[in-house]
């Protein structure tokens, strides 16, 4: 048993070199295994580590079990008896103090992560706070050092250290977003929990719903838009901005009838469901589906945000099984006015 | 029967019906658990064949919420579990040297509540929807705001009716293991099977109440509008958390400590050794089982409980490591310097080791909170516990099955068939789970019914799709196998495998309905081989052979099982003079079997001579 | 071991422990009385989480709870703790007659309590203290009135008994059935207990 210790660090390499393996896998924006910023790395590092500790195991216990079954198969013939051996103290010993050390190792670093993960920053200054309600299904955001609340887009500065504080408006979802964060659940009747994350760099980040909350659970996308800190401060005072309604009287009162009535722009209609001031610049529509420029779209989910939202609004079913809008009685032509409004509605930042 | 006693004996339908044998109920069991596991596996397979392209339309988001619910929820409950149940009957009193178990009525009665209970829950596919909030039932998804079929109702009814079953055959077990023990059977000489059952019968009856109360109060939520989990009236969401997990972590072990039994025993056998460190294995089964009861919170580290539980329960659940390692390296040791056959029943237990040393290690990797902050709730998780349900206890339950299949039925299942069904299975296995711990950490969450194009998911979903499909096939082929085994002719021995080591391989295959002629005297662990080592041919009886006082069979217990059913049903659609008809006819068996006596009967000797000839 | 071995002869000093089916019985029984006691735990567990969630406008445990009937019922549940006893030891010395007296007793006792139970829970009805009030009536309900659903089923059962043993007399079979209910009826009364100090003692006090 001693003796193959030398075979397992000659093996470290071979761990560091699936560890780099590991931390290609993925899409960048999307893979735990890829952190873009200090938190979900410091859940990598508690990964990595515990991948290695776990391969040595493996290890170990393939090789012993791969020479067991070959040294001592049956060979034709052979039909003498084993010596019975009752067990071995030195060895039982062995395996289980092995572990045990194993074990003080990883569990060291996890009770600090622990610790250090849930530091509160909802009295920091100089974090960004947000409030994130998850419905049913798509996410509302809130910055009350702003005073605005947005929909689907988490838009954050880079570098700084967000604040976030999730519950639910009905079932139980969870905030995750894989390469910046791990997730955290949202509990109903102000049952808050708090996180924090914070990306290193500008970008677009995909965040997912991660628990069961109905039919759409599946399409219960988010994203988080990293931006620099101007943009960020033009993106707060573009949100503030009262909303531009369009000009064509038919086509505001069909906005001010079949919109307003429960969602807002600007300072217009009522905040019940996703607010959409600034929805023509968003990164998508419902969640899934992604808006590209125009001639770049490579897959079904794809496309411009006009021809998105036309999508949206002929048959939302379709889009998001069991979302709570149901099917519109719009026609074409309304339709196409809506979609070409609110694809307008860009924010500049 | 030619012997003059006024005892009704049925045959056919009725015999099956009434029966009180333990052995028979065994079977019931298999074949009940055998039906609901192809169920289960059907709803696998449709869960993969959605999956297996991005934006599949396969399944509509609804009906791929009540597969994936009624997967887990079948195969936990009404496939895993009952097919244990089927091993322990069939086996766990020939192992301990007793007739039958200590209460053959209740065990009837556990047989058919779980028969009935799981039925119900499957008729929810014909009325309006099956369950559709996943196996946890997390409320508020599963209160009658947001489910608002019948879904929830039939999950929390049915699963209380075949709860009363699980938990009546844990107490049964429990006495049979420290009353029914042949002389000489001291626990320190009892075979790690039934040494595993013990543990396992007593994880259920701690375990299982918590399950009842949980699974009232949500019934009580969604027919008669309490407020135990409804948020608006004060209700707590994560009350039903904790509740449904503090029963739903030793359920894990209460299913995975029998698999651990099973491999003991085929290791041990074809390794042609005695278990390598059997107290120590006795004791790491023991705490396995009595830590399975704190680290119940380690399935809610994103649930908000803060950073003191967190690190508690993360502490807590490493520890469970170093006994199940003890295990691992026990059995792999069992095997040092031993014999080794690889025939199907060992290539299941071989194949198990490596298996379940992965999704042992994934679990370690799981418990490190932060980390899981990362994999709770994606596809990792799910390779996870499908390494140690499937690698472990299924290969567990098929290494059992093929050990164990000439003592039940009198006939060795076919060794061919046995070996490519394994291989086309185990490949299958890793093929389907190995990719998804990647997924997992790419970004998938688990419980979707479509992944977007683009994501970087859909070759390993496609590889996973294919490997459910061999799966799928190495299950038919088992199934198969059962056919063609059953068509052949052949007469088995006591002891067909020759190195029998223990009580179950000294009385003939199948066993006589009582048994042991006489009750062996135990003179040992692995007591038939100490016999043999000895150079006696079987072992020593404790007494003459003399009349054997059996149980009466009773049709009571299925109809108290029909009564709990329409009862059941009765309540659900707010029915309730039949709900009220149905106890009735529970409670009226329930006197009757209290008021008539049972004095069962008497296999006189000249018919037991009779049978010893034939 | 036949069940009834020592039906013709003397009775044992311990007719429930004298067969194997009795000692199973026994043994099981205790089992069991283990799985109630998660039961009962988990139930208090509940309550004790929803306990505070009173909605506004509704009454308080304060204000709800009536201590001096709850201490009648208490004293009348726990002396029949006591009868039960007795008739244990009536058993115990073959005495029959005076067994069953006692087992009389008991269950009128329990019926007594289950009157001012459903007397009490008429009284909260009128409060404005219903089932659905809240999460904390669901929950004071559910634990009592599990409890109280024991209770009927200890009267039910052992009048079931009294009229098995006035018919077929004691023996190793009748003797094992009159010693469990016995213990379920104990363990009924300790949950009582628990229910007085955690529902109504605290709902006073907090």
């Amino acid at each position: 048993m001693m003796k193959r210790w030398p075979v397992v660090t000659r093996l470290l390499p071979l761990l560091a070199g699936l560890a780099l393996l590991l931390s290609a896998c993925g899409r960048e924006d999307l893979s735990a295994l890829r952190p873009q910023g200090p938190v979900a790395r410091e859940q990598f590092g508690l990964m990595q580590l515990s991948i290695s500790i776990m391969v040595i195991v493996v290890v170990v216990v393939f090789a012993l079990a791969i020479y067991v079954l070959i040294r001592f198969r049956r060979r034709k013939g052979d039909d003498t008896i084993p010596v019975q051996v009752e067990g071995n103290h030195k060895l039982e010993i062995i395996w289980t103090v092995i572990p045990l050390m194993l074990l003080v190792v990883l569990g060291v670093p996890t009770i600090q992560s622990v610790f250090g993960l849930a530091k509160d920053y909802s009295q920091d200054e100089n974090a960004i706070q947000v409030k994130v309600t998850a419905h049913q299904y798509w996410w509302e955001f809130e910055y009350p050092q702003y005073g605005i609340t947005t929909a689907q887009d988490l838009v954050i500065p880079e570098g700084k250290i967000i604040s976030i504080e999730a519950q639910t408006a009905d079932v139980i979802h969870s905030f995750w977003i894989p390469s910046l964060a791990g997730k955290i659940d949202t509990n109903p009747a102000g049952n808050v929990n708090r996180m924090f994350f914070q990306a290193d760099r500008t970008g677009v980040f995909l965040g997912k719903c991660a628990e069961l909350c109905g039919p759409s659970h599946a399409n219960m996308d988010f994203k988080v838009k990293a931006v620099d800190e101007a943009s960020f401060q033009r993106w707060t005072t573009a949100m503030a901005a009262p909303a531009v309604l369009p000009e064509d009287p038919a086509v505001a009162e069909l906005l001010a009838s079949q919109c307003l009535t429960c969602h807002a722009i600007g300072d217009q209609g009522i905040s019940l469901y996703p607010d959409l001031t600034g929805i023509g610049s968003r990164e998508s529509v419902a969640g899934i589906l992604v808006n590209v420029p125009e001639g770049e779209a490579e897959y079904t989910n794809e496309g411009t945000v006009y021809e998105n939202l036309k999508r949206w609004l002929t048959d939302t079913e379709a889009v998001k099984p069991g979302n709570q809008m149901g099917q519109m009685d719009l026609t074409e032509e309304e339709i196409d006015a809506l979609a070409s409004y609110l694809a307008e509605q860009k924010l500049e930042y | 029967m030619a012997h003059g006693h006024t005892v009704k004996r049925y045959t056919g339908i009725m015999d099956w019906i009434t029966t009180v044998d333990h052995k028979k109920i065994g079977i019931l069991y298999l074949i009940a658990g055998g039906f609901f596991f192809l169920i289960g596996g059907l709803e696998a397979i449709l869960i993969r064949i959605q999956l297996w392209q991005p934006m599949n339309d396969f399944l509509s988001a609804d009906m791929y919420n009540q597969v994936l619910t009624m997967h887990g929820t079948t195969m936990i409950f009404l496939a895993a579990m009952p097919i244990l149940f089927a091993l322990m009957n069939a086996i766990v009193p020939l192992q301990i040297g007793a007739r039958d178990v200590a209460f053959p009525f209740l065990n009837s009665l556990g047989f058919w509540t779980f028969l009935f209970g799981g039925l119900l829950l499957n008729i929810s596919w014909f009325a309006g929807g099956a369950p559709n909030a996943g196996w946890t039932s997390y409320v508020p998804l599963a209160s009658p705001v947001y489910s608002d079929t019948h879904g929830v109702d039939f999950y929390v009814i049915g699963l209380q009716i075949s709860g009363i079953g699980t938990l009546i055959g844990g107490i049964n077990f429990l006495v049979t293991i420290i009353n029914m023990r042949a002389p000489g059977m001291s626990f320190m000489r009892m075979p790690m099977f039934t040494w595993s059952i013990f543990v396992t019968s007593a994880l259920i009856l701690f375990a299982f109440p918590a399950l009842t109360v949980g699974l009232a109060a949500l019934m009580f939520d969604r027919l008669f509008s309490a407020n135990f989990f409804n948020p608006e009236m004060g209700g707590n969401a994560v009350l039903w958390e904790h509740i449904f997990w503090i029963f739903g972590h030793p359920e894990v072990y209460i299913l995975i400590l029998p698999a651990f039994g099973i491999i003991s025993e085929v290791i041990a056998t074809f390794s042609r050794k005695r278990l390598f460190g059997y107290s120590s294995m006795v004791f790491a089964t023991v705490l396995i089982g009595f830590l399975g009861f704190m680290v119940w919170a380690h399935h809610m580290f994103t649930t908000g409980l803060g950073p003191v539980a967190n690190a508690l329960f993360s502490i807590a659940t490493m520890l469970i490591a170093v006994p199940t390692g003890i295990k691992i390296f026990n059995w792999i040791f069992t095997m040092w310097g031993g014999s080794i056959t690889f025939n199907s029943a060992n290539l299941y237990a071989i194949g198990f080791v490596p298996t379940f040393v992965m999704g042992g290690v994934t679990g370690v990797m799981l418990a490190a909170a932060p980390a899981d902050y990362q994999y709770h709730d994606t596809y990792f998780v799910v390779a996870h516990f499908h390494y140690v349900i499937v690698g472990g206890l299924v290969l567990g339950i098929f290494a059992g099955l093929h050990y164990w299949w000439p003592k039940m039925f009198g006939k060795m299942l076919n060794e061919t068939l046995g070996k490519i069904t394994f291989w086309t299975f185990y490949i299958g296995f890793h093929l389907t789970f190995f990719v998804q711990h990647f997924l997992g950490l790419m970004g998938m969450p688990r419980r979707i019914y479509q992944y977007l194009d683009g994501l970087g998911f859909n070759q390993m979903n496609l590889i996973s799709t294919i490997g459910a499909l061999l799966m799928g096939i190495g299950s038919i082929l088992f199934v198969v196998n059962i056919i063609v085994t059953s068509r052949s002719k052949e007469k088995l021995g006591a002891d067909p495998w020759g190195d029998g080591r223990t009580l179950e391989w000294t009385i003939p295959s199948p066993p006589p309905e009582y048994n042991f002629l006489q009750t062996p005297l135990v003179r040992g662990f692995d007591a038939l081989w100490k016999e043999k080592m000895d150079g006696n041919k079987t072992v020593t009886p404790a007494e003459p052979v003399g009349p054997i006082h059996m149980p009466s069979p009773s049709i009571l217990p299925f109809f108290m099982s029909v009564g709990l059913f329409i009862g059941g049903f009765g309540f659900m659609y707010h029915q309730y003079i039949i709900g009220g008809v149905g106890l009735l006819i529970t409670f009226t068996c329930m006197i009757l079997r209290s008021l008539y006596d049972d004095h069962g009967y008497h296999i006189e000797v000249e018919e037991l001579e009779k049978g010893v000839k034939a | 071991m036949s069940a009834h071995s020592h039906v013709d002869g003397q009775l044992p000093h311990e007719p429930e422990k004298a067969t194997l089916e009795g000692r199973n019985k026994v043994l099981a029984f205790w089992l069991f009385l283990g799985g109630e006691t998660v039961l009962f735990g988990t139930l208090f567990s509940v309550y004790l989480a929803l306990r505070g969630q009173v909605l506004e406008g509704n009454p308080s445990a304060n204000e709800l709870f009536d201590l001096p009937l709850v201490a009648a019922a208490t004293f009348i549940l726990l002396t029949s703790s006591l009868t039960s006893v007795f008739a244990i030891q009536a058993m115990h010395r073959n005495n029959v007659k005076s067994m069953i007296n006692w087992l009389i007793v008991t269950v009128a006792l329990g019926l007594g309590f289950l009157v001012l139970e459903v007397y009490e829970f008429i009284h909260y009805l009128h409060m404005g203290h219903g089932f659905t009030t809240s999460a904390f009536s669901s929950s004071f309900y559910t634990l009592v009135g599990f409890h109280g659903a024991h209770v009927i089923l200890g009267v039910v059962w052992i009048s079931l008994l009294i009229g098995q043993v006035y018919k077929k007399g004691l023996n190793t079979v009748t003797a094992p059935k009159i010693y469990v209910a016995g213990l379920y009826w104990h363990f009924v009364d300790v949950v009582w207990v628990f229910i007085f100090t955690v529902v109504y003692l605290m709902g006073k006090v907090g």
